[in-house]
């Protein structure tokens, strides 16, 4: 695990949390979608907060794809479950919100359970590596054909 | 009766997205390590080879099928119950579906992260 490895974790956490905070707003600020008016759904991704919203979670896709690429999937997922932790901390810090001791409760179990699994291994390694191809090997089959 | 409809809903959710983390991973597994690919053969050669994979598009489909399932189940039950159940199941499905289809070697410090995660979504959500 590099350092911008650990960048990519951080960005499928934060644009996770910044995506889905944006997306919630502005679904809100537009108002409810009855399905007389399907049209609406279409439009609605013109209000500025849903936009930004979708940016945010494209980017979150593309790390989480990155995070893939080079990590198991037991791995990735509880790594990025910090992305809970960050948006307890928003509500109760930013938006002002009663946080109950449950709840911090559950922030510590998470936090525990992200401290477990970054300790070990990121990737699964394969005894034959036949399942996995190298990727320049392919390209390079690919070229010739 | 709707309280049923809540929990397929969660079972839908569950189900759908485990598939589609499972394919997406298998598929992102197949095309390399990105970081590398992007850096020896540049961005357009690393999308081709992503966006190339069926099984990538089919993991996209079961993410779909997995987010309308969502919205069906906000609107039979409630939030605090369709959102923290679905989320912490899945945690814990996928630990098994990748043990048996992406053969990873769930040890048991993976297992004890995927419970305490689980565990934490639903404190949060009480």
């Amino acid at each position: 695990m590099t350092f911008r490895k650990y960048l990519v974790l951080a960005g499928v956490m934060l644009f996770s949390t910044v995506g889905d905070t944006l997306l919630s707003r502005g679904m809100k600020e537009a108002g409810s979608i009855s399905l007389q008016h399907l049209t609406s759904v279409f439009l609605v991704v013109l209000h500025p907060s849903v936009a930004l919203g979708i940016f945010f979670l494209l980017a979150f896709f593309a790390c989480y794809m990155t995070a893939l690429s080079w990590a198991d999937l037991t791995y990735v997922l509880p790594a990025t479950s910090l992305s809970y932790v960050l948006l307890t901390i928003i509500a109760r810090f930013l938006l002002h919100e009663n946080v109950s001791l449950t709840r911090w409760l559950g922030v510590l179990l998470i936090s525990a359970g992200v401290g477990f699994v970054t300790q070990g291994p990121a990737l699964t390694h394969k005894r034959d590596g036949a399942e996995l191809q190298q990727p320049s090997e392919a390209l390079i089959t690919e070229a010739q054909q | 009766m709707s309280q049923l409809y809540a929990w397929c809903a969660v079972a839908a959710i569950v189900l759908a997205s485990t598939t589609g983390d499972v394919l997406l991973s298998r598929a992102m597994k197949e095309a390399g390590d990105v970081g590398q690919l992007w850096h020896c053969h540049g961005l357009f050669i690393t999308l081709k080879r992503v966006l190339s994979n069926p099984i990538f598009f089919l993991g996209i489909f079961a993410m779909a099928v997995a987010f309308y399932s969502l919205l069906f189940g906000l609107s039979w039950g409630d939030v605090s119950l369709v959102v923290p159940a679905s989320a912490s199941l899945t945690f814990v499905t996928n630990a098994i579906a990748a043990k048996i289809f992406l053969h990873e070697h769930v040890d048991r410090r993976r297992w004890i992260a995927a419970l305490l995660v689980a565990g934490g979504v639903v404190l949060l959500a009480v």
